[in-house]
């Protein structure tokens, strides 16, 4: 894949908080990328850095090979749409769509045939002469992608477009958004902090903490086997277990936990007898069943039972007081809270987590 | 909701202000048509002193040296105004509010002070007293009230929109030309209107820094005070009345359309 933007060692201070540990990313052409991260974690100043909007204290910006990190924000080929849209309220639908190719002195024609094509691309055909304050929500997130996209951008940086809309519209416009993207073939840079949307859309996620990146990867890679206790919880919740390895079974390791013990990928990672690990399991790789001779598992006891979303969550104890979910499908459920239980792990669906190198 | 009859304590209230504050206006005018001389005995009416006030020349010449000023001052206090206030809130400077107390200073500093101050400048500088040191000393006393309003106004706008404009291809110079000038344009034209306004009812600081041939309309009348105020008077008020009438309706009208 041609890389198309680079972050090298990006650093940003906003007085005296690092927002930006130096941090690197690589973009591929007609990539839909997704910055994934909790409120704070540096996500939008990495937009705006990209943007131009922010100038970091340190590290590069590379477009297209060449070195932009002290270019202004009109010399770039990347557009975004602003997390409150931002369109200029004393200006109606088409001219705001138009301003770019007003810049560009493109001939008056030509500028009512693209705004007229980029409206139909936004599903909003006729509705150039309305004002912002007339349209909804929804609309005027259409408009703001008709207005970003209509330059022709190498890149198109999306600040939580979906933030301000109901569940309903979010999950119509996710699926347009991704149709838009698949029909114009420009890079997505979309920032979210709902990982359901991040992992529903990207090819690839950057998960943010703290000014830097916790892991780089697929939606599969990030959810099967997440690197760090953070990537696991943040992407899917998963369940976190501390336990000690027993021994070492070829690409496993068994590990002893509190109520019995389990087996988890290593993934190449250097690790020995005796040394603590923390495994991630997901609720799904876990089945629960009665506390009896008959099953193996770890003996826990049930504290707590919720069902939403047609998933039921059994929360159960193991006796080091640890929390584990299992999730399953239906309402059904024999247990109640007290009940003793063994949870056994289905097919191997533990990875060890915060390991020193490995993948 | 249900109305009310009869006379309740609101309505008396609201009466008794407005009987204050426009009754006197009335009068005025309704003795500008007065035949008699004496401005509080009513003579029978007449448009007499109308057509005296067209024919005095030098209250005409002063007329017109307060529109000038007025608008020479407010246009000027706009410009900068605007300017500073965009400054302020573009950049965040370490001495942004040292600057902003520095700007709305003139407001405070008494006007007989700032007369003072005036002259002794300008005649350190040796301009020669008339409409230029009329215009600057305007200028400088309506700044903050076009900085006060400008700068509420863009405290207020969201600074994603210039970001946009730039991040879609403007430069700073045309970003601010076509999306901060329009937005702000409401105030900017609201904080003129009260400059000409202020500008155009100064005695205290004119009478300090004019010349000798460069009479402003306030000056004429005050100085008219001395020899007695004729009807004529009133029905120069009476026009003034009219035209700030048409202007403030004006400025109203700008204002609601955003």
């Amino acid at each position: 894949m041609e890389a198309l933007l680079q972050l090298e060692g990006i650093e940003k201070r906003f007085g005296d908080t690092e927002v930006l540990e130096g941090i690197n990313l690589t973009v591929g052409k007609g990539e839909f990328i997704t910055l994934l991260g909790s409120s704070g974690c540096g996500k939008t100043t990495t937009l705006r850095i990209i943007a131009g909007l922010e100038v970091p204290d340190g590290g590069r910006v590379y477009l297209s090979g060449k070195d932009v990190t002290n270019l202004a924000p009109d010399k770039r080929d990347v557009n975004m749409v602003f997390q409150n849209y931002a369109l200029f309220p004393h200006m109606n639908v088409a001219e705001n769509i138009a301003y770019s190719l007003r810049l560009k002195k493109v001939s008056k024609a030509d500028i009512k045939t693209t705004v007229k094509d980029a409206l139909d691309l936004v599903q909003l055909p006729g509705y150039e002469s309305r004002m912002p304050n007339e349209l909804s929500g929804g609309q005027r997130q259409r408009v703001a992608i008709a207005r970003a996209v209509v330059n022709k951008p190498k890149i198109l940086l999306l600040d939580e477009p979906l933030g301000a809309l109901d569940l309903q519209l979010r999950r119509q416009m996710q699926k347009e958004l991704k149709r838009l993207q698949t029909a114009l073939g420009i890079t997505f840079i979309y920032i979210t902090h709902d990982q359901e949307e991040a992992l529903d859309m990207s090819d690839r996620i950057a998960l943010m903490r703290n000014g830097h990146f916790e892991q780089i990867a697929s939606a599969e890679e990030i959810y099967n086997r997440p690197k760090t206790t953070y990537a696991a919880q943040f992407v899917g919740g998963a369940n976190i277990i501390k336990g000690t390895v027993k021994y070492l079974k070829s690409e496993n390791a068994v590990i002893e936990v509190s109520g019995g013990e389990i087996e988890a990928k290593t993934r190449g990672a250097q690790i020995k007898e005796g040394d603590r690990v923390t495994a991630a399991i997901r609720g799904e790789n876990l089945e629960i069943n009665p506390a009896s001779e008959t099953y193996s598992g770890l003996a826990a006891t049930v504290t707590d039972k919720s069902f939403s979303g047609g998933m039921l969550r059994i929360t159960a104890r193991l006796a080091d007081n640890t929390e584990i979910t299992c999730h399953r499908q239906g309402i059904d459920c024999q247990y109640a809270a007290g009940d003793n239980v063994k949870l056994a792990l289905k097919d191997a669906g533990a990875v060890l987590v915060d390991l020193e190198g490995g993948i | 909701m249900a109305k009310k009859r009869g006379i309740s304590f609101s309505g008396i209230y609201l009466t008794l202000i407005l009987i204050i504050m426009y009754v006197p206006i009335v009068l005025v005018v309704i003795f500008s048509f007065n035949e008699s001389k004496i401005s509080s005995l009513w003579g029978g009416f007449s448009l007499n002193w109308y057509g005296e006030l067209f024919r005095d020349r030098s209250m005409f010449e002063a007329l017109r040296n307060s529109v000038v000023l007025g608008l020479l001052s407010s246009f000027s206090a706009a410009v900068i105004g605007t300017l500073a206030a965009t400054g302020l809130t573009r950049y965040k400077l370490k001495s942004g509010k040292v600057m902003e107390y520095f700007a709305t200073l003139p407001i405070m500093i008494p006007e007989i002070i700032m007369g003072m101050v005036f002259l002794t400048f300008f005649s350190l500088l040796g301009l020669p007293f008339g409409m230029v040191t009329l215009v600057i000393a305007h200028t400088s006393f309506c700044i903050p009230y076009v900085f006060l309003m400008v700068k509420a106004r863009l405290a207020g706008l969201d600074k994603s929109y210039v970001e946009a404009a730039r991040d879609l291809g403007a430069s700073e110079l045309r970003a601010f030309y076509d999306i901060t000038m329009p937005l702000a344009m409401p105030a900017i034209v609201s904080g003129m209107l009260l400059s000409f306004a202020m500008s155009f009812d100064d005695v205290i600081i004119s009478v300090f820094v004019t010349g000798v041939n460069t009479n402003t309309l306030p000056m004429k009348i005050y100085s008219q005070i001395k020899t007695g105020v004729t009807p004529k008077t009133n029905a120069l008020c009476a026009l003034i009345f009219v035209v700030t009438i048409f202007l403030c309706a004006l400025s109203m009208r700008i204002s609601k359309k955003k």
